[in-house]
């Protein structure tokens, strides 16, 4: 069943003469988890908040819900759910309090708040914290309470600004296994996340660099996007390593991580040889080589420096 | 409007209010504070004023009118001097506000030429006391001469009866003991009503935004409508409990007659709260800081009714072109219904012209409120 819940198409919006979202377009069909995935700055939160129809757009057509957001942002409000990047609920309300609020404004039943917040709260192990003062809950417990209130309405879209930033893993894993029972549903979730690794478990990903879209599909896709081979050169000192590399034939990209280099070549057999080479001439110390599956993050990186069809200015 | 939601946001603001120590005391200690202070300090008449007396003739007939200064409870004679600039300086030091100065031939021009001056010097600074010192100094002194011309009638063999000097009696309705606390304390219910209202209602929509938790609320459904009903609703609840506590408070602590009925003095608050409610929501859109708002709104409500709506400055003493700005000074209505609800017992049908004036700017405030808040972060 393929039905697109949400249709943008050449959404821009500019701040301050500059462009926080650039021409964009792209689909999300039913039941699907779409990552919004870029740096800081890359448009993410501009691009949530205009489909929320909470910010108004410079140009574009939004379809959500099958409701026009840019011309008629109040009509998608009761179908979506909106959960912001920073918490917005309210501090002085107790957890039981703010479930009620938003029930109340997305006229659920009590009866059914009661059923689907005790189900939430259980999933979410919070529970015991009902009478608790949302202000006095932990980072991680107030995302969740986020998400309690953005859930105890049945939205058709779901829509989260980067909702495990600051998270423990543990709290991590629950919002989810929740995510994941809302596809099966039918339910709709675009979800933006800051975290390269965490976009390998969304359905489809949206990558965005300066406001603008890089590529869009499966995280399969993306990685087949790479020609070449991911190598990891372990390394006390990446960043020499990589001024020492630049330059090099067949050198697609290269990426500091940690105490390794990762750098993507077009042919491992023939450049391997080559690099420690170059890295024995330049004199330093050389670690062990060795391939490895590309992550989103290298293909992001192999994006950005120069590889990916430029906008058109 | 969807009553389900406003109502949601109403009880939530409720709370937010109940758990807030600032807007509580705002709500709840702020009115009485304001009440005890305005009711006790604001009085306008002049009693135990303090008196220098420079009795340069020190006879039976000047003693017996330096009597009755002392006599009257508007006066004190504090201290006798035997110069004047003994006198200057006390009135100069604020040692006394009047200074009596009965001259040398007093008697002697009483008894000859009936008629004769006794020189009094006021302190002029504050000339609202000055006016008031001199008013109840020529009392005393004219009831003293006619009690003498009276005597003198006497001695001359006409009867009482034929010489009964012509005298005004004056009758002041309403206010018959011509006290001022009952001229001013219905204000203050005004004063109460301006300042927790537009303190309140400037910080709702201003504290969402600096809470962050504005963003979540404006993608809900909730409609810029209800969330402004709904936020305003329970200052307007909050507002009526706190002019009943000052009703209460004026009649059972300060004995201030309440003689029209309280559903009246209900209505035309209510009014009133619509217009401040609306003005410090408006301007708390329009900030974005609870602040800015709060001064701001302090300025538009607050100033006009302390100074421009008659609550303590007669409008009737205004100069001219004052006098005509009041008339777009919504607290003048205001007050001027409660003066006449609390003193002349009023009804609705006798306060037409302020309820229609108050209706009116309700409903023109009532309007730009509805319209000030978008549902936009931008």
């Amino acid at each position: 069943m393929n039905e697109a819940v949400v249709q943008v198409d050449g959404l821009s919006k500019l701040f301050g003469g500059k462009p926080a979202v650039d021409n964009l377009s792209f689909t999300v069909q039913r039941g699907e988890i779409l990552g919004l995935v870029g740096p800081d700055g890359a448009g993410k939160t501009t691009t949530l908040r205009i489909l929320a129809g909470v910010l108004p757009a410079d140009s574009g057509t939004v379809l959500v819900a099958g409701q026009d957001v840019i011309h008629e942002p109040e009509a998608v409000k009761s179908r979506i759910s909106y959960m912001p990047q920073h918490f917005g609920l309210y501090e002085d309300l107790t957890v039981d309090e703010n479930i009620r609020f938003y029930a109340d404004l997305f006229e659920v039943s009590a009866k059914v708040r009661e059923q689907r917040s005790g189900e939430l709260l259980d999933a979410c192990a919070m529970t015991p914290f009902r009478r608790r003062l949302a202000g006095q809950l932990s980072g991680g417990m107030k995302r969740k309470l986020g998400l309690v209130c953005a859930l105890i309405h049945t939205p058709e879209v779901l829509l989260l600004d980067e909702p495990t930033t600051g998270v423990d893993p543990v709290s991590r894993r629950e919002l989810w296994s929740i995510l994941y029972t809302l596809v099966f549903q039918g339910v709709t979730v675009l979800i933006s996340t800051a975290y390269f690794d965490e976009a390998e478990r969304c359905h489809r990903l949206l990558l965005l660099h300066q406001g603008y879209g890089l590529f869009c599909g499966t995280p399969a896709e993306l990685k087949g996007r790479l020609p070449g081979t991911v190598l990891s050169i372990a390394s006390s000192e990446p960043r020499r390593l990589r001024a020492a590399l630049t330059g090099a034939d067949g050198l697609l990209s290269a990426m500091a991580m940690g105490d390794a280099l990762h750098v993507v070549v077009d042919n491992p057999e023939r450049r391997v040889p080559e690099l420690r080479e170059r890295l024995r001439a330049a004199g330093l110390a050389l670690g062990e080589i060795a391939a490895m599956g590309a992550t989103v993050e290298d293909v992001f990186v192999y994006m950005v420096s120069g590889h990916a069809p430029e906008r058109g200015n | 409007m969807n009553l389900r939601r406003t109502v949601a946001i109403g009880r939530k603001e409720f709370i937010q209010v109940r758990r807030d120590p600032r807007s509580f005391m705002i709500a709840v200690l702020l009115p009485l504070i304001q009440i005890l202070l305005l009711g006790y300090g604001a009085r306008l008449d002049a009693e135990h004023i303090p008196v220098y007396v420079y009795d340069q003739e020190g006879s039976q007939n000047s003693q017996a009118l330096l009597k009755r200064f002392q006599a009257s409870r508007y006066f004190d004679v504090v201290k006798v001097v035997n110069n004047y600039p003994a006198l200057a300086r006390a009135i100069d030091a604020d040692q006394c506000k009047l200074g009596v100065v009965i001259p040398w031939d007093f008697s002697e021009r009483l008894s000859d030429a009936h008629h004769t001056e006794v020189q009094a010097l006021v302190d002029g600074t504050d000339d609202n006391s000055a006016q008031l010192a001199i008013g109840y100094a020529q009392a005393v002194v004219s009831a003293y001469s006619s009690d003498i011309q009276l005597k003198w009638f006497a001695t001359q063999g006409v009867s009482q009866q034929a010489v009964q000097p012509l005298s005004v009696d004056y009758r002041t309705w309403f206010n018959e003991e011509l006290d001022s606390k009952n001229f001013i304390i219905p204000g203050t219910v005004a004063m109460v009503m301006a300042l927790m209202g537009a303190l309140l209602s400037s910080l709702t929509i201003a504290r969402e935004w600096e809470r962050g938790t504005m963003e979540q609320l404006i993608a809900t459904p909730a409609t810029a409508t209800e969330i402004m009903v709904g936020k305003l609703v329970p200052y307007l609840i909050i507002g009526l409990g706190d002019a009943g506590l000052c009703t209460a408070f004026a009649v059972g602590w300060f004995g201030v007659p309440f003689r029209g009925s309280f559903g009246t003095m209900l209505f035309v608050t209510g009014l009133f709260l619509i217009v401040i409610l609306g003005i410090g929501y408006m301007i708390s859109v329009a900030t974005k800081s609870q602040l800015g708002a709060s001064q701001y709104a302090l300025l538009v409500t607050l100033l006009p009714t302390s100074m421009l709506s008659g609550f303590a400055f007669p409008i009737d003493q205004m100069p001219a072109p004052i006098r005509a700005i009041t008339y777009i000074v919504y607290s003048r209505y205001y007050v001027s219904a409660l003066k006449a609800i609390f003193l002349a017992g009023s009804g609705i049908r006798d306060l037409a012209p302020e309820i229609v004036a108050m209706v009116v700017y309700a409903g023109v405030i009532g309007f730009f409120a509805t319209r000030a808040f978008r549902k936009s972060l931008q």
